[in-house]
């Protein structure tokens, strides 16, 4: 199982990782969000697997899993989505301001208004 | 008064003019004077006790692991530094309130001025090298504010920069050579380090420390070959000119090498570096002195001479030279601050600084003629002026050490000699001219009260040395060399050697001053070095290089500029890993159900797919959320049913978002990549899978390390939180803080939203919204009457659902953030069906006030247990019966969720809203009524 779920971290990585390398925006942004699906399991999972034992405290129970890595992860899910939401509108602005959504720079932008 | 607090005042005088921007000079100056005064009072009230030998000492310790505490002591260097830094403050801030004119802002000067002085007093009051270091370079940075204080000016501008690179660069070295200076001396206390003479000079770091420590002094104290800086910051004010670079912060260089005499001084390499530069500075800069046209040119080059004099006298070694060092520290800064006020009063006067405009003055201006000539005296070294006698000392022990120092000395004074009578016969002499560009005469009492008292010290310090200055040159000196000196100083020694040198020294001046035209003609027929052009080349040289450098790691492409970073962090994590030490893997595997294997194998597809027909983006879209769909399921079979239910409900506002913008992006990603760099892309793609999947496995495959502190979140949430489900407590109670801080950057990130788009709203992209040509086909109807009706039975149920899910998060999965997720998708489900117009018109709260609201709701909660004595977001519960129903609980937690619910209900909905705002301006013209408006439900789009 241990397996498993370390493949799928690393498959996740290596697909967000090559969509966030895409040139145009919105495969960028595609590839944040495996990112984030990805570092989210991987933090997670730092509470090592734990089948059937959710941390609610109940009677008799006495084994549960780690909460804290829960938690963290908890609201990061909740800040990745507002990260998400920030870059989508930038991408947004520039491609409607711009004309396109291409990431880079132009040089005209990196060489500054004097050149 | 305690140093610390002598330290504060100029700091905390700082900030009044600097608070009112806009006061007048009187106030300004008033509240910096008082300031300044009250910390020179201070300074006195400890005097004798550091007279008796007592070294007062503040220590406030801060990081005393890293060696950086706050500690100041006040010795007899200390004391005769802090005298003049704030008595000659005293005098500065009094000129420069009758100096600046009504147009300059007087607030921002005399805050900069209050900065300075704060910092310079900081320096010699310190005791601890790291903090002396931080003061250091705030006398860089307030000196570039001050040169540069007329900003309208480019020599301004450009000198600031000058000084600012040139005693940054050599703070930097300075750095370097402080850290090595405590390494081996095993603390960054500096009394600790004096103590430590044999160790440090024994040890193999003392000449790399020796050279970096000299490099941050002679760059500050302008020493040749860094001397041409100087000069370029008399584009300052006039009162800067007389207080940071004559008599105070170009003194820091000397001053830090006083400071560590007793560790550094001695050795052969100091004596042949520091003697030999002070020698040429002070030759190099009384020539060049000479033939400045420019006032306050002729008295900068001079200031480099002097501070060169000074220089060779603590690189001799001697007692006795450190003690004619420390005279003359005091004489210099007498006469040069009057000098300069005297050139300041000039230029107010007659509107020129040109030597060779003026001439003649002495009957337009006698008064200030009597304090000019009085101090240029003392200048050149003339009986019985203060200048006379360290001049006399200079040369008693430039005559006593070997080689030419004798003869280069007194060629030096010659040079000092001389263009101190040009400053007199040039200026004053000669007959009444008719071109002066406005019509010279004696300023008011403001402006010659400060140089008047200076020369009265001139001319009694003269006269009396012992009873004037003797007590603080004693002490500076006794506490520069560590031993317990008695100097007597007199203005008549008998005939010596250095009689004879002085008296050759005046008419070889007097005789140059009368060949000064001729001598002129000739300097102007020699080829001149220009330091500014060398200087610019330097600077355009390491320009370049850092551009090329900087363009080679980002040229702009995104997609390299990450590759890189990547790649690095890869490295640094294969390093960690190969380095480290990583137990066996010992912790059993869970054996792999069907259900599991079931769910990674439609991962794995859904990712595979996901990445291949990535350019299809909408299709890319529905795949993204079978991910995130698996990802929600693996979070529930591995005991999160909390992150299943934010990650669920995340993913849908996540999808609607970028729906909402795939409406105008294009709906296709063209393929622009080489098949070279997308191969490249994959490549370093498969190494981060395989590093960050490989750190996963190995961390699943073994236990906890260390024990975690988890366990005592478990053990504690029912008896300390009050509630049962763990994560919910930890969120709002055990760490509420971090959560606090969450929910403020949530909201933070919904408003930037929110900017963004009204910027988008306004300009150029409104206008290209307006012309909008949709490249999709739009559906038949717009809004659907099943699916209105449906949302709006819905609505009611999913508002229960959700106050549900919050009210039972406490005890069971749920909480503010998944509550807030489920009533936000139920009001996007609305805007959906029955359009954006149609839900804006039923809503009545602003979602920016809900956020607001809600990062409010959460705070006052914290506070709330300040009232209980408790620290901040301390929570209390308790348990209401009510007869019929189970015992309800009240937490004080639940008022913090609630925060958290409004929070994230009001950031998702207004991120929404944006991009729905964006949506409907889109195709439509200036006519149709505004977005946030009531229009009417049918006006929504055409």
């Amino acid at each position: 199982m241990e397996f498993l779920i370390a493949s799928a971290i690393g498959s996740l990585t290596a697909a967000g990782v090559y969509l966030a390398l895409r040139k145009r925006s919105f495969a960028v942004v595609l590839g944040m969000t495996l990112l984030t699906y990805a570092t989210n399991l991987f933090l997670f999972t730092t509470g090592r697997l734990v089948i059937d034992q959710p941390p609610v405290l109940r009677d008799g129970v006495t084994a549960y899993t780690d909460p804290l890595p829960q938690a963290l992860v908890l609201t990061a899910i909740v800040i990745s989505f507002g990260m998400t939401a920030v870059v989508v509108v930038m991408a947004l602005g520039s491609f409607i301001e711009g004309g396109d959504d291409h990431i880079d720079l132009p040089r005209r932008d990196r060489e500054g208004p004097g050149a | 008064m305690t140093p610390a607090l002598i330290v504060a005042l100029p700091f905390l005088g700082a900030m009044l003019p600097g608070l009112m921007v806009r006061t007048s000079r009187n106030a300004a100056a008033m509240a910096c004077g008082v300031f300044t005064a009250l910390a020179l009072l201070g300074l006195i009230l400890n005097a004798p006790a550091v007279l008796a030998g007592e070294i007062v000492t503040t220590r406030i310790p801060w990081m005393s692991q890293v060696g950086l505490d706050a500690d100041f002591m006040l010795d007899g260097l200390g004391l005769l530094f802090g005298i003049l830094i704030l008595g000659i403050g005293l005098l500065i801030i009094l000129y420069a309130r009758f100096y600046l004119s009504q147009a300059d802002a007087a607030g921002p000067f005399f805050t900069y001025l209050m900065l300075f002085q704060g910092a310079m007093t900081g320096i010699v009051l310190s005791d601890n090298i790291l903090m002396l270091l931080v003061f250091w370079e705030l006398t860089s940075l307030s000196s570039f504010l001050l040169i540069g204080f007329w900003k309208h000016l480019p020599e301004g501008r450009q000198g600031a920069r000058m000084a600012l690179n040139v005693t940054a660069m050599g703070g930097l070295a300075m750095i370097a050579g402080c850290l090595m200076l405590g390494q081996v001396a095993g603390s960054y206390r500096l009394s600790d380090i004096i103590a430590q003479r044999e160790a440090i000079q024994s040890s193999a770091l003392y000449l790399p420390a020796l050279l970096l420590i000299l490099l941050g002094a002679f760059t500050k104290s302008a020493q040749f070959p860094f001397h041409f800086w100087l000069p370029r910051a008399m584009a300052a004010p006039t009162p800067v000119s007389a207080y940071l670079h004559s008599a105070t912060m170009v003194k820091a260089g000397i001053f830090l090498m006083a400071r560590l005499w007793p560790v550094l001084a001695g050795t052969p390499e100091w004596f042949g570096i520091v003697a030999t530069v002070g020698l040429a500075t002070m030759l190099i800069g009384g020539a060049i002195a000479l033939f400045q046209d420019d006032l306050k040119g002729l008295l900068a080059y001079s200031t480099v001479s002097h501070l060169g004099l000074i220089t060779m006298l603590l690189g001799f070694g001697t007692g006795a030279a450190a003690t004619a060092a420390m005279f003359h520290i005091i004489a210099h800064a007498s006469f040069k601050a009057a000098l300069f006020m005297g050139a300041g009063i000039i230029d107010h006067a007659a509107h020129t600084r040109s030597i060779r405009r003026l001439g003649g003055l002495r009957t337009l201006m006698p008064l200030s003629f009597g304090l000019v000539l009085i101090a240029s005296l003392s200048m050149a070294g003339i009986p019985p002026f203060n200048g006379f006698l360290s001049k006399e000392m200079m040369l008693e022990q430039a005559a006593g050490a070997a080689g030419l120092f004798g003869w280069v000395a007194t060629l030096a004074s010659v040079f000092s000699v001389a263009y101190s009578l040009r400053l007199i016969v040039h200026v004053f002499l000669g007959p009444v001219r008719e071109d002066y560009p406005t019509a010279p005469h004696d300023p008011g009492a403001g402006l010659w009260l400060g140089p008047a008292l200076l020369v009265a010290v001139v001319i009694v310090s003269g006269l009396f040395p012992n009873a004037t200055l003797g007590w603080i040159v004693t002490a500076a000196a006794s506490s520069v060399t560590g031993q317990a000196l008695h100097p007597h100083f007199a203005l008549w020694h008998g005939v010596n050697p250095a009689l004879l040198m002085s008296a050759l020294a005046i008419t070889g001046g007097a005789a140059l001053l009368a060949l000064w035209q001729p001598a002129d003609r000739l300097r102007q027929s020699l080829p001149r070095i220009d330091a500014k052009a060398i200087f610019d080349a330097v600077v355009g040289g390491a320009e370049r290089v850092a551009g090329a450098f900087t363009d080679g790691f980002s040229n702009g492409s995104m997609s390299r500029a990450l590759a890189a970073q990547l790649l690095v962090a890869l490295a640094c994590g294969f390093g960690a890993w190969q380095s480290g030490l990583a137990g066996p893997a010992s912790r059993p595997m869970l054996p792999v159900t069907p259900v599991a294997l079931v769910g990674w194998v439609m991962m794995l597809v859904g990712i595979g797919t996901l990445v291949t027909l990535h350019r299809r983006r909408i299709l890319a879209l529905v795949l993204m959320g079978i991910v995130g769909l698996t990802v929600s399921v693996t979070f529930v079979y591995f005991s999160a049913p909390d992150l299943a239910l934010t990650q669920i409900s995340v993913e849908v506002v996540t999808v609607i978002i970028l729906l909402l913008a795939l409406n105008f992006l294009p709906k296709r990603t063209v393929l622009d990549t080489s098949n070279l760099k997308r191969g490249g892309d994959a490549f370093v793609a498969a190494l981060a899978g395989l590093g960050v999947g490989g750190l996963a496995f190995a961390i699943l495959r073994r236990d906890f390390a260390f024990p975690s502190i988890s366990g005592y979140m478990v053990e504690n949430s029912h008896k300390l939180g009050g509630g049962d489900n763990v994560v919910n407590v930890i969120l709002v109670d055990f760490r509420g803080y971090d959560t606090y801080g969450e929910i403020t950057v949530l909201g933070i990130a919904a408003l930037t939203i929110f900017a963004l788009t009204e910027t988008m709203l306004g300009g150029r992209g409104a206008r290209r919204l307006q012309g909008w040509v949709r490249d999709m086909r739009r559906a038949g109807d717009r809004h659907p009457l099943m699916l209105g009706v449906a949302t709006r039975v819905l609505l009611p149920l999913s508002l229960v659902v959700g106050l549900y899910i919050f009210l039972r998060g406490h005890n069971a999965p749920g909480g503010g953030f998944i509550a807030g997720l489920i009533v936000s998708v139920a009001l996007v489900m609305h805007y959906m069906a029955s359009g954006f117009a149609w839900a804006m018109q039923r809503q009545s709260i602003p979602y920016h006030a809900l956020i607001a609201l809600g990062v409010l709701a959460a705070g006052v909660t914290g506070a709330g247990a300040w009232f209980a004595g408790q620290p901040f977001l301390t929570s209390a519960f308790g348990y209401v019966h009510l007869p019929g129903i189970e015992p309800i609980e009240l937490a004080t937690a639940m008022g913090f969720d609630t925060g958290v619910f409004l929070c994230v209900v009001g950031a998702v909905m207004l991120a929404l809203n944006s991009f729905a705002r964006i949506a409907r301006q889109a195709g439509r013209d200036h006519a149709a009524p505004d977005a946030t408006g009531t229009a009417p439900t049918q006006a929504t789009q055409p």
